[in-house]
């Protein structure tokens, strides 16, 4: 399972705004996703969770740094090979109200990827497509219906077999339970665990929810403000938070069970993220962090990996 | 509270602790599709001082439940087709909305999901929290002015001062959600409504603001319905807790009931369908399979049936009464499940299965 297959190394996308400045949605972030594995990436709203994810994809011109996949620069391609990629890397959003075209049936939702890549024709294709439909929990009389016809949870589920139609091994998918309810999340997690299983899948999971990152990951990456804070093996990251913001977040995440949820300490941080355009000098965390020192507020730490498979980027954390 | 008023309470009030008692409330919604029954019955007590979490998926009937308290559906398509909710021994649907804008703000206050949009963009947040002051409190303007400030102050807004004389957008998500606390709780309600008041906000913050809600209420002794879809704040704060699916309280007992003791399948699969950040053994999460009924034509049976395991041939044909279950001795649990009845097979309740399995 060691097997890299995607490599991200010092990855940045800048958006211009307003007024000329410069809004660092991903500053210089490195990780490796290895073959089958599930990372998950979480952060709070505006961290670049999102942003990372899609530049991934190629659904955004990276600013600077380089996305290996087997082998190859992903920022380097042509158009032509950038088609290749596609077929490989899939993505699936979170709006499944809002990323299904209300146009477009099922079938032709599903079929698109096919017909571009040209995989299948005519009874083939329909019975790829009807293959796929099963594959996600859904009827082959489902086919010739339009979005607006389906639930939420099932609307993701073409999402799903929207992404898999073109046999993919990798898939970014973003926060792609959070617009659900609760009992329908746990269905579509299950059939995307199952799929991994079955197809062999990479995900790159996003989402702010830290409770089904860890249930779904394997290794998490943590992000604040453009930066990874902390990347380690899920169960690790729980049992032994070394970033501060790690900390402040794990213990801030509600658990249905009274009992152990109110004898919780909680760390509550004061104030609110600053804005990524403002990012402050140092550490991108010490405005907020407790234990924050004069070097904190002076040079940016570098992620490093302190325990084995567990990398933080903190001046306070010493090496054991 | 006087001594006085408490016991003129005392002689309104069947029981002198009973803050608002809601009956049979029933509301539908006249839509070019049919009637849709959005809450078909919901019976309540919410006691003085005390937090009630009312828990549910989206369309269950949660915040139309609460907005009918303060009346603030929109009437038509709404209508409020029978019930009763008595606050402090008055019956709210029998008053006009003239005598409704006295309560509103006054005794009882709501806030939202999104504060960007309760908060009104073209005013400054601190004339917003002046209008209830104005209003309910006949205050002048320059001492409500110093009351806005203080309650700013009171919501834990760095510089109140300041941020009074600002709009809404140069505040944040969490500030903004503050503002609005500032605003319901200006006129020391007995009651606020808090519908999935911390939803839209980062984890970080939500805790901000939880822990600022349970604060203040110690501070004011105001009693909360807190609406919401996350078992995990529930968790934290509430007292009491609702659970409802499809327009009526499936169950209804105390916190511990609900988390340690749930009686109904519904209750089973909201808490096995999460996961849990402090749990290492990774089980598989158990979905609820199916999706809600729809509400135009709700079965005549319960509800949850057509997606129960556990259902029995009566439970689709009659909707069960609200059974009472024996729950911890500290107030009442029931369960609108067909389950308890006598004449009822017993089941394994997969949740305290689960915590045993967890324990081990």
């Amino acid at each position: 399972m060691n097997e890299t297959l995607i490599s991200v190394r010092d990855l940045k996308k800048y958006f211009t705004v307003r007024g000329g400045k410069t809004l660092k949605a991903v500053d210089g972030i490195s990780f490796d996703i290895h073959k089958g594995e599930t990372l998950g990436l979480v952060g709070e709203s505006g961290c670049g969770k999102s942003t990372a994810g899609r530049t991934i994809v190629r659904l955004y011109e990276a600013t600077g740094g380089e996305i290996i996949y087997k082998d190859t620069n992903i920022n380097k391609l042509n158009k032509k090979q950038l088609k290749d990629y596609t077929r490989h890397a899939q993505m699936i959003f979170q709006d499944p109200y809002a990323s299904l075209n209300p146009r477009m049936t099922v079938t032709d939702i599903v079929g698109e990827g096919i017909d571009i890549h040209n995989l299948y024709k005519g009874m083939e294709r329909q019975k790829r497509i009807y293959e796929i439909l099963e594959l996600v929990g859904l009827s082959r009389e489902h086919a010739n219906r339009f979005p607006h016809e389906f639930s939420g949870g099932q609307r993701q589920r073409i999402g799903v077999a929207r992404a898999l139609a073109i046999e993919p091994d990798f898939i970014v998918a973003d926060e792609p339970i959070s617009a659900l309810d609760v009992s329908i999340q746990a269905q579509v997690v299950n059939l995307l665990k199952d799929l991994q299983d079955e197809l062999d899948l990479t995900y790159l999971f996003i989402a702010h929810d830290l409770s089904m990152v860890k249930h779904i990951s394997d290794r998490v990456a943590v992000m604040y403000l453009g930066s990874i804070m902390e990347l380690t093996e899920s169960n690790e990251l729980y049992d032994n938070p070394l970033h501060p913001y790690t900390k402040a977040l794990m213990s801030a995440v509600p658990i249905p069970d009274p009992d152990i949820s109110r004898a919780k300490k909680r760390i509550i941080l004061q104030g609110d993220v600053p804005s990524p355009i403002d990012v402050p000098t140092g550490c991108k965390f010490q405005g907020r962090c407790p234990i924050a020192e004069d070097i904190c507020r002076v040079e940016e730490p570098a992620l490093r990996e302190v325990l084995p498979g567990h990398e933080v980027a903190c001046h306070m954390v010493k090496k054991p | 509270m006087s001594e006085n008023k408490n016991e003129k309470l005392k002689n309104i009030t069947e029981k002198e602790d009973v803050l608002l008692n809601v009956k049979n409330l029933q509301v539908s919604f006249d839509t070019y599709g049919g009637e849709v029954k959005a809450v078909r019955g919901v019976n309540f007590k919410l006691d003085k001082g005390e937090t009630l979490a009312v828990v549910g998926e989206s369309g269950c009937g949660k915040s139309v439940t609460a907005q009918s308290i303060m009346q603030l559906i929109p009437m038509p398509p709404g209508r409020i087709k029978s019930g009763e909710v008595w606050l402090d021994g008055r019956d709210l649907l029998k008053y006009s909305d003239k005598e409704m804008e006295k309560v509103r703000g006054k005794e009882i206050s709501m806030i939202f999901q999104d504060p960007m949009t309760s908060l009104n963009p073209t005013m400054k947040v601190g004339k917003q929290i002046m209008e209830a002051l104005i209003k309910h409190q006949n205050m002048s303007k320059s001492e409500a002015k110093d009351k806005a400030v203080e309650m700013l102050k009171l919501v834990g807004l760095p510089n109140p001062e300041r941020r009074a004389e600002q709009y809404a957008h140069e505040y944040s998500g969490g500030m903004r959600q503050r503002a609005m606390i500032a605003i319901a709780l200006s006129c020391n309600p007995k009651l606020l409504i808090a519908d999935e008041p911390t939803t839209a906000l980062d984890v970080t913050i939500q805790a901000q603001i939880m822990d600022l809600m349970a604060d203040l209420q110690k501070k004011l002794d105001t009693a909360i319905i807190l609406i919401t879809h996350d078992l995990g704040v529930v968790a934290d704060v509430a007292k009491k807790i609702a659970v409802m699916y499809a327009g009526v309280i499936i169950e209804y007992g105390t916190y511990k009931d609900i988390f340690y003791n749930p009686k109904h399948p519904y209750t089973w699969g909201l808490l096995l369908s999460v996961p849990r950040l402090d749990v290492k053994k990774d089980l598989r999460l158990v979905p609820i399979e199916g999706t809600p009924p729809d509400l135009i034509a709700p079965p005549k049976g319960c509800p949850f049936a057509a997606r129960c395991e556990n259902a029995m041939k009566i439970c689709k044909e009659k909707m069960p009464e609200e059974i009472k279950v024996n729950g911890s001795e500290e107030g009442e649990h029931f369960a609108r499940c067909w389950l308890y009845h006598d004449l009822a097979p017993k089941v394994d309740n997969p949740v305290t299965k689960r915590r045993a399995k967890l324990n081990e």
